[in-house]
């Protein structure tokens, strides 16, 4: 990525509607924040930044951002250890205290309504204004696939600056010039062959002036970037050693289970008898919004707070799903409308005449269902408290813990764990929050609270609904005009108000994925409705790009089928830039496409752009006699250079087996106020016998490096249904689609 | 009431409907079994039971007298890993890894009787087990691994 520097001219551009209010400015935005390992640093320790420490013990590398599987526990280690000539394996990982140190630099260059690709003056300059509030809040966050685009260039400054330093300190004991010294494997390497180990000089190294920014390796010279990479965390995930927060075990510790109101309304009146009534339940205490049971065991909790006779004060949003569909029905009005976010030439126009092809989409609420139920310990003292959960956004978690002891967030010890599963489910901080609940009516008694799985389903904020609304024409077999309205509520808004934050300004999650859509229509606009009074929801692994995605990519090929045109040929005619271009064609080489594939066989493409990463994807299916089978499924993607294929490759397959399962068989209901689906057999996913062969490849054109978490996510929906099409002849308009087609 | 797990006696007091996965985690401490969905529908608290798989939400305790159980814990060790094991670090399998105890566990009862599994075997023993990160593609290399390795060679030259 660019390194660029915020300037004063960029302070001048609308600072303050970016911020949301926050005061901010030149110092504050100059000022390194305070490095997070030199609070406590033993005598004899030394730390260059707040990614490396160094004791007699040997290297701790930290990486704060927090690993629910996408392998960012390695890759901040790797990018580490590259500049510091450590051998794999030769240091300690910790995830780190949470730390304004650790502020998300990448996050800010997509907070704005500018596309990625967009570098223009006004872009780049709000970009920098994003990225300095960012760090003036401190924000510390896990998320819209940044851990590599934020890491890849200030980790390996870590790592050279602390290396640079380390043969500084060699030099003052040896009296050899720096420049004469050189690294390898942990150690300071002299002329003569003798080796010092950083360890061994981590008292000197604490004490020598500080080193210039040296410049960094090429990418030739990586040892271990951009190579298959032995993950750090795979002996103990095979193992079962790998210690999740819900396996962690805490001195005086005691089992609390949840009931929370499914209608996420105030209890109206309770009757604890049934759960006191059973062997093993202890106490039942009211938190905000529900009630705790203190059980024996985890098992002896859930069991009380499923016994427990409780009334629900009613819901905010409509109790049937049939309402809220109608709600977001209605949403299509002048008053309603969040921004036009695309208006290329006159779509308006191009579409009014009564041969458009019309359309209407459905994109449903989705849980995150991650396999690890959520979680967390805390303790509250009388002036301290400590924590133990998986977080995404750790600074927020401990102040969560904060409010509740009535205590200053640096008085609170948070320790972040490795998450099984998350998919945008640790952004949220109520279960942190509940947790605390429960412990500040115990004060000095850890609690540990751990959600049964339909609490997990029933609370979970799910993915937002959408109804996307398409007219369109063709001319001359060719796709000529799009005009997309799109009606959902504002996932930004719902999820940010619940961190107490007013996010100013229109929300790009509810076109993401069609308005930034490098495609060049001639005649293309794109609207967005914002719909209040639904259920609130929160960001889904790549958010609004999934129901966007899908809306566009499934409309595009309802026009190309109506143009007479081939649907992978006319969207690389439609390409706006060569990188797409590129993922577009190398897709359908590696498929060797061909539109019509035999009886009852068929092939469909789509292309999404998430994150700054075009993925372009074809999906081949067979009808059988008792449903679709999906058998391929190829990827190809742009997120510049790739730094683990191996982990590359595992999680885009991995995107892939989301997405597809997630478009067959997966939606949130809600009835009578609450959520239908309470576990796996209502809301299953994808299992390993329905999982088709799939072929991934990273072409590696784009200029920036970017994170590939969630791209791969977006485009299986649309080339699922449109494979279904091409097979079939059915155009499915509605997700899940196992309401209109069975699969094996 | 007595069982052993792992090789270790173990008989402690329990409610006799408490499932055997509490009783693994929250009374002899072995957390590698995880809990997920606690209606036998997902798979992660796979285990073995008289060299059996089973979910271990889905056993009650007061059914366990006698019963001889093994956790992903007795299979293998960090420093002395199961074959099936060895072929999952090789074949860089987990993501989060929250599943992949069951689906070891799953795995290994399967190459226990079956030491060359064909892909619609490993897909039908394999499909009760849930990953939401979808490693499956790996899971299915990380089995025909496992089974090259530890079938007897005659095996390997009927397959050449």
């Amino acid at each position: 990525m660019s390194l660029r520097k915020f300037t004063r001219r960029a302070l001048l551009v609308g600072s303050a509607a970016i911020a949301g209010g926050v005061a901010f400015g030149v110092y504050l935005g100059r000022r390194t924040p305070e490095n997070p390992l030199a609070r406590d640093l033993p005598e004899g320790a030394a730390t260059f930044n707040p990614w490396v420490l160094i004791d007699a013990s040997g290297v701790t590398l930290i990486a704060p951002h927090a690993d629910k599987g996408q392998g960012v526990m390695s890759v901040q280690a790797a990018l580490l250890a590259e500049e510091m000539d450590l051998d794999w394996g030769g240091f300690r990982v910790e995830f780190g205290d949470p730390a304004a140190a650790y502020w998300n630099t990448a996050l800010g260059d997509d907070m704005l309504p500018f596309r990625p690709d967009d570098e223009s003056w006004l872009a780049n300059a709000g970009r920098d204004v994003a990225d300095l509030a960012v760090k003036t809040l401190g924000m510390q966050i896990t998320g819209g696939s940044t851990t590599v685009p934020d890491s890849f260039v200030k980790l390996r400054e870590a790592g050279a600056l602390a290396r640079e330093t380390l043969k500084a300190a060699a030099a003052r004991r040896t009296g050899v010039a720096r420049d004469d010294l050189r690294t390898e494997s942990g150690a300071v390497l002299l002329r003569d062959g003798t080796r010092i180990a950083y360890a061994d000089l981590a008292a000197e190294a604490a004490s020598v002036n500080p080193v210039d920014m040296p410049a960094l390796r090429a990418p030739a010279e990586w040892r271990l970037l951009g190579k298959p990479m032995q993950r750090l965390d795979m002996v103990a995930k095979s193992t079962g050693t790998a210690r999740y927060s819900v396996d962690l075990t805490i001195e005086g510790m005691v089992h609390a289970a949840i009931r929370l109101s499914p209608f996420r309304s105030a209890v109206r009146s309770h009757d604890p008898s049934p759960a006191l009534a059973l062997n093993g339940v202890e106490k039942v205490l009211s938190i905000p919004g529900g009630l705790a049971v203190i059980g024996a065991t985890s098992w002896h909790a859930m069991r009380g707070a499923e016994a427990l006779r409780v009334e629900w004060e009613p819901p905010s949003y409509p109790a049937s799903q049939t309402g809220h569909w109608q709600r977001l029905e209605q949403g299509f009005t002048k008053d309603r409308l969040d921004r036009v976010w695309r208006d290329d030439g006159d779509a308006s126009a191009a579409t009014q005449s009564s041969d458009a092809f019309r359309a209407e989409y459905r994109s449903p609420y989705v849980a995150h269902a991650p396999l690890e139920p959520l979680s967390a310990i805390v303790v509250i003292r009388e002036d301290s408290a400590e924590a133990w959960s998986g977080h995404q956004v750790p600074r927020e978690a401990q102040k969560a813990v904060a409010e509740a002891a009535g205590l200053a967030p640096e008085k609170v010890r948070f320790h972040n764990q490795l998450i099984g599963g998350s998919f945008g489910h640790r952004l949220e901080v109520d279960f942190i929050r509940n947790a605390a609940a429960i412990a500040a009516q115990m004060p000095g008694v850890p609690v540990k609270l751990t959600y049964s799985r339909q609490e997990d389903f029933a609370t979970d904020f799910p993915r937002h609904i959408a109804i996307g609304r398409a007219r369109g024409t063709v001319r001359a077999r060719q796709v000529a005009a799009i005009d997309l309205e799109i009606a959902a509520p504002s996932v930004t808004r719902s999820q940010m108000g619940r961190l107490g934050l007013n996010v100013p300004g229109p929300d790009s999650q509810i076109p993401a994925g069609a308005w930034n859509a490098p495609y060049a229509v001639p005649d293309f606009r794109v609207r967005a409705y914002a719909v209040e009074g639904l259920a609130p929801v929160s960001s889904w692994r790549a958010v609004g790009a999934n129901g966007g995605g899908f809306i566009l990519e499934s409309f595009l090929d309802e026009l190309i089928h109506q143009a007479g045109a081939d649907p992978l040929a006319e969207r690389i005619r439609l390409a706006s830039d060569p990188v797409t271009r590129a993922v577009l064609e190398a897709v359908g080489e590696m498929s060797g496409w061909r539109s019509a594939a035999g009886k009852g066989r068929g092939m469909g493409v789509a292309m999404v752009s998430s994150f700054g990463v075009p993925v372009a994807e074809v999906v081949e299916v067979t009808a059988t006699e008792r449903g679709i089978r999906i058998d391929n499924v190829w990827v190809a993607c742009d997120c510049g250079p790739v730094l683990d294929p191996v982990n590359f490759e595992n999680l885009v397959q991995g995107g892939v087996v989301f997405g597809l399962g997630a478009a067959m068989n997966c939606e949130i209901t809600f009835a009578d106020g609450a959520v239908v689906q309470r576990n796996y057999n209502a809301h299953e996913g994808m299992r390993l016998y329905q999982c088709p062969s799939i072929e991934v490849r990273a072409l590696g054109n784009a200029e920036k490096i970017r994170g590939i978490g969630e791209p791969p996510v977006p485009p299986t929906a649309p080339a699922l249904a449109n494979a279904i099409f091409a097979a079939t002849g059915q155009r499915l308009r509605q997700l899940p689609l196992h309401h209109q087609i069975d699969f094996l | 009431m007595s069982f052993t797990v792992n090789g270790i006696i173990h008989d402690p007091e329990l409610d006799p409907d408490m499932p055997l996965l509490w009783v693994l985690r929250e009374v002899i401490g072995l957390t590698g079994t995880k809990y997920g969905c606690g209606i036998g529908y997902c798979g992660v608290c796979t285990v073995h039971l008289d060299g059996q798989s089973v979910r271990a939400c889905q056993v009650r305790a007061g059914d366990l007298d006698g019963a001889s159980i093994t956790t992903i814990e007795g299979l293998g060790t960090p420093d002395a890993p199961h074959p099936v094991q060895t072929a999952w670090i090789e074949t860089q399998v987990a993501q989060c890894g929250y599943c992949q105890s069951g689906q070891i566990m799953q795995a290994a009862a399967l190459l226990a009787v079956n030491d060359m599994p064909d892909d619609d075997q490993i897909d039908a023993v394999m499909s009760g087990n849930l990953c939401r990160c979808g490693t499956y593609p790996r899971i299915r290399a990380a089995i025909r691994r496992a089974a090259a390795a530890t079938a007897p060679a005659s095996a390997q030259t009927d397959e050449a």
